[in-house]
């Protein structure tokens, strides 16, 4: 009876756990695409500093609350800008950084085309 | 014609990259962002910082009142520098100073107001760094103009002489 009892907590205490870990995963993807604001360099995830831990409250805080990931961005976009987001939004003061990369490809590939192949 | 284009444009991208790199020189290297959408405070429940008893934001922010949120905290050395400037701003007793005791230790921060004097007409804590947050702060000391329950204007960093001067000309 006693080994029965100990594999029904074991079994009741599981899904909680799972819950618990899903939690910390998803608090960990949405802090590792924060940037730390007053680190060089670093994200939310990786800095120990005193903004850092108060942001992973704070994410905590609205995950337990029933926030979405999108709607900690736009909470945290409104209260500190764009900027504290690695993956930065297509609009007007960023097109340029998302569409260089495509532009410099071309360009490239656009000089390789003329001097290799139309050579041959 | 090929072997002019090459030195045209090494000598382009260098140009380029030296009139970046002259600009980034004269710029300030701290990076702030425009936020003009929102300057509403924001809602909070916290505790205050006498009594220790939970209360809203709405009870400290009046819509008819010039505040001024400072953010402070005892381990925080350029409080400490700031805070002298504080006391003589509240001497003038035109404008609402209120504290934000940031993640502090009661103790500690009850010792900085004997040491320092008490220039807050009310102090709320928070104790870890969330609604901070919530106002938009990166770190201590930090300042917020408040009036009509907007912020109208923000300090990053300790407030000095000059600072102070232009707070007394705001709130004129």
């Amino acid at each position: 009876m006693k080994v029965l009892q100990f594999f029904l907590i074991i079994f009741l205490l599981f899904p909680s756990n799972i819950i618990k870990a899903e939690e910390l995963d998803q608090r960990n993807k949405i802090t590792k695409n924060l940037r730390c604001l007053i680190c060089q360099g670093q994200s939310v995830y990786d800095s120990d500093s005193e903004f850092a831990n108060s942001l992973k409250i704070l994410v905590d805080k609205k995950l337990e609350e029933g926030f979405s990931e999108d709607q900690i961005y736009a909470f945290l976009k409104s209260k500190y800008g764009e900027w504290i987001l690695y993956d930065p939004e297509l609009n007007k003061n960023t097109y340029i950084l998302w569409l260089l990369p495509l532009l410099i490809f071309l360009i490239g590939g656009a000089i390789i085309y003329k001097n290799f192949i139309l050579r041959k | 014609m090929k072997n002019k284009i090459l030195p045209f444009s090494i000598v382009l991208v260098f140009g380029i990259i030296f009139y970046i790199f002259y600009k980034g020189l004269e710029e300030s290297n701290i990076y702030a962002p425009n936020i003009n959408k929102q300057n509403k405070i924001p809602v909070f429940i916290t505790k205050d910082f006498n009594s220790g008893e939970s209360m809203k934001s709405s009870s400290i922010f009046k819509l008819d009142k010039i505040y001024l949120l400072n953010i402070w905290s005892s381990w925080c050395v350029p409080c400490r520098k700031e805070h002298p400037l504080l006391m003589s701003l509240n001497l003038e007793n035109k404008i609402n100073i209120i504290g934000m005791n940031y993640k502090d230790n009661d103790k500690n921060a009850e010792n900085f107001l004997n040491e320092l004097g008490n220039p807050y007409k009310q102090i709320f804590t928070d104790i870890d760094g969330t609604i901070a947050i919530e106002w938009g702060a990166y770190g201590v000391p930090e300042s917020f103009i408040i009036q009509n329950n907007k912020i109208i204007k923000k300090y990053i960093g300790p407030l000095n002489q000059k600072l102070i001067e232009e707070i007394k000309l705001l709130i004129k």
